[in-house]
């Protein structure tokens, strides 16, 4: 018992000072030298201030933006403080909220789409995000607001399409994942056209 | 369920297999070998053990207990202390008595249940120096008992099953590190930060200012993955993009989850020169999983009720995955969240890329139904493999009834000793989730724990010890800290580990002992088809039965008023 328990102590720490601080301190070394982008955040400057982080959504409300998806994090696409929104298939609370996402969008959207209807509302569009900063959002959703876009910034649909296109994460290698549409890079991009 | 989406988790099945028996059988050698490298021999003299030295089965499972409670003393000091301590760039505060107990309790259990979300909780130092050396090490304490087990197993007359500071060497340095460091490297390059600078902030396009932790997050997602932990460097898992930031990532951590526990099927069949049986095994585990991918990915895409009658558009194709996208995320859609899943679930993993609690009552009923299994379908690193030898003993008992003769099970007479410790094995745990879940509805304290009314609460309350007690750690969330829901989720925790762990090494002992006897005609093969089929019925009856009065108490009632 007592050989046991000192063996332990002199493991606990040989372990600790091994696995709790070599093995993440070189790793970290070698992925600052290595992928120095991606170990710091994949972090998006513009003009030489951080905007944010292509792996983060964040609020964007203005007409001239494309969207995000819904977040539940509180404030909304909190990047420090990342949540589900946790509201059972039948919680009466997750009706009410995909009613209203829909009804905002579609005042939102309408006067640029003649017809539209909630049924070609794409389903992320109205649901909050799992980590509540998915970056990005479908090529059907991105579609459905495109045409906003176009008409509040005077470019032409096919301008905004083929950023559409520029900026969707394809899957990797063509085959891993779903395709998506990465808002923050795509309303940089359509900044810097006009 | 589109064709890309089922292709991917066909890939994903083969991959799992083809990197899963070479590895295997490096593990059988790794713990197998008598020689000893200089630095090896250079770390036992420093750690005061004779690595030559065998323990029987309760020398072993004693050096287990003493060197897990007083980690878990070392892990309750350090974040209880860290506000004090250094590496706490961002000033966070000691973390409370009853959440530390209970958090140290799930990282030295392997199970990584989280109160807590770890970027506003956890400072630096008691995510790197704490809780992700856990992950190391109750990965490898899981896998060093399986190693004894086995050898149990494999040995005839014998007094010891091997020694816990050499499993634990070999196990940690030989089999984790490098496979850690590897998936590390892959994980940064995809977008996972690995850093120790504090947050950055960002000047949004919007004008707002927004905080982005950050941290030495890659090396800890990939041993969590590797080592079965689960536990989250962020609150929402591996559903956070910086966790698990593209399709490849996701890839690549899915095959983490269960590449090990695949891997040590393969490896007992080396080790016990059974290589048929461990691939039946393999088959029993595999056919599982399989079920419960084709139970959640179709109910996940058809979408849940709510956003059915909503209007909304769910149909897949035309540039969205669609289905029931609730508390789910664009990059990995309905194909790879039903198989991430199906997978944290199987294994006793836990982390997430999806939020549970959004789930259709159907495909919500697949994670908690797989936990109740013992996680023995591939399972935890160690754990799952020699849970479901409880439930193979089982299987052969019930066999030798219904053909009159003694069982044997590789050459060794089943008795009833062996009987004993397997039934305790297999059933300790869900008997105490129902104990505990029920004990939680019944109380006032209990019941401040639950976020959703209705017979939802209760399914959450369900999962809760259900994840604890099994070890799993992945959260139907929704359940709150309370003091009284972290004091009984750490007893759950303490004894769902090492009562179970326990009966496996005495198992191993009792079957160490035994000499082999001749295979005659009235052996029950355990080399066929045959055998799958009894063991997966097993299994559900076993563990099926136990649970199917609590699912009708909750995803059943509620899948009812959900038509």
């Amino acid at each position: 018992m007592r050989a046991n328990i000192v063996s332990s102590l002199i493991a606990i720490v040989a372990i600790t000072a091994f696995f709790g601080f070599a093995y993440p301190l070189v790793l970290t070394g070698f992925a600052q030298v290595a992928f120095s982008h991606q170990a710091n955040g994949s972090l998006i400057r513009r003009n030489g201030t951080v905007v944010g982080s292509s792996l983060a959504a964040q609020s964007f409300t203005g007409k001239q933006y494309f969207h995000e998806r819904p977040s539940a994090t509180s404030p909304a696409y909190n990047a420090d403080g990342t949540t589900f929104a946790n509201l059972g298939p039948t919680n009466p609370d997750l009706a009410k909220n995909v009613e209203a996402a829909a009804a905002a969008i579609l005042k939102l959207e309408g006067p640029y789409n003649p017809g539209l209807t909630i049924h070609d509302i794409p389903v992320d569009a109205v649901t909050t995000s799992a980590s509540g900063i998915d970056p990005d959002i479908s090529p059907a959703n991105a579609a459905l607001q495109s045409r906003r876009v176009a008409a509040v910034r005077h470019l032409p649909l096919a301008t905004v399409q083929k950023l559409i296109a520029q900026n969707t994460t394809g899957r990797s290698w063509g085959f891993f994942g779903e395709p998506g549409v990465n808002v923050l890079d795509l309303n940089l991009a359509l900044d810097r056209v006009s | 369920m589109s064709g890309q989406g089922i292709s991917q988790i066909l890939f994903y099945c083969v991959a799992l297999i083809a990197l899963g028996y070479p590895l295997g059988m490096y593990m059988a050698r790794i713990y197998m070998a008598d020689r000893r490298g200089r630095i090896e021999l250079g770390v036992y003299r420093l750690i005061r053990v004779d690595g030559k030295k065998e323990q029987d089965w309760k020398s072993y499972g004693g050096t287990v207990i003493v060197f897990s409670i007083l980690f878990w003393g070392l892990l309750y000091a350090i974040q209880r202390m860290q506000g004090h301590l250094f590496l706490n760039p961002d000033h966070l505060k000691g973390v409370p008595a009853h959440l530390s107990l209970n958090t140290a309790a799930s990282f030295i259990t392997n199970t990584n249940w989280q109160f807590y979300g770890g970027e506003y909780t956890m400072s630096y130092l008691t995510q790197m120096a704490g809780l992700a050396v856990q992950n190391f090490v109750s990965a490898a304490v899981g896998m060093a008992v399986l190693a004894a087990v086995v050898r149990g197993i494999a040995r005839r007359s014998a007094g010891t099953l091997g020694n816990f500071w050499v499993d634990l060497y070999r196990s940690l340095v030989y089999i984790l590190l490098p496979l850690a460091v590897v998936v590390t490297v892959i994980l940064v390059w995809q977008g996972v930060p690995q850093t120790l600078s504090g947050h950055a902030t960002a000047h949004t396009l919007q004008g707002a200012t927004q905080p982005i932790a950050r941290g030495p997050v890659a090396s800890q997602i990939a041993i969590k993955q590797l080592g079965t932990n689960g536990g989250g460097y962020y609150n929402s898992n591996s559903a956070v993009p910086f966790e698990n930031p593209t399709g490849l990532s996701n890839f690549i951590e899915l095959l983490a989850i269960l590449l090990i526990p695949a891997a040590q099927v393969f490896m007992f069949g080396r080790m016990v020169l059974a290589r048929r049986h461990a691939w039946m095994v393999f088959a029993s585990m595999f056919v599982v999983f399989l079920l419960g991918v084709a139970v959640n990915l179709p109910a996940e895409q058809h979408g849940s009720q709510v956003l059915r009658s909503s209007g909304v558009n769910l149909t897949q194709g035309h540039g969205q995955s669609g289905g029931n996208m609730s508390d789910k995320e664009v990059r990995f859609g309905q194909a790879n969240s039903a198989a991430w899943t199906v997978a944290t679930s199987d294994a006793s993993n836990g982390s997430v890329n999806s939020g549970f609690d959004a789930q259709t009552p159907l495909g919500g009923a697949v994670p908690l139904v797989n936990l109740f299994l013992g996680e023995v379908i591939f399972g935890g690193v160690g754990t799952g493999l020699y849970g479901m030898f409880f439930y193979i003993i089982i299987a052969v008992f019930v066999a030798g009834l219904m053909v009159g003769r003694t069982p044997e099970w590789l050459g060794k007479k089943i008795e009833a000793r062996e009987i004993k410790y397997a039934a305790l094995g297999a059933l300790f745990v869900p008997t105490m989730v129902l104990a505990l879940a029920a004990l939680s509805i019944v109380t006032k304290s209990g019941l401040a724990s639950v976020y959703n009314s209705g017979v939802h609460g209760f399914t959450e309350t369900l999962y809760a010890y259900d994840s604890q007690s099994n070890n799993n750690g992945s959260a139907f969330a929704g359940f709150g800290l309370t003091n009284f829901s972290a004091d009984f989720g750490t007893i759950a925790m303490l004894l769902g580990r090492f009562v179970p762990m326990l009966s496996a090494l005495a198992l191993g002992g009792a079957l160490a002992r035994k000499r082999i006897v001749p295979a005659s005609a009235g052996t029950f093969r355990t080399d066929g088809a045959t055998f799958v089929v009894l063991l997966v019925g097993v299994i559900a009856l076993t563990a099926g039965l136990m649970i199917f009065p609590a699912l009708t108490l909750g995803p059943i009632v509620e899948g009812l008023m959900h038509q």
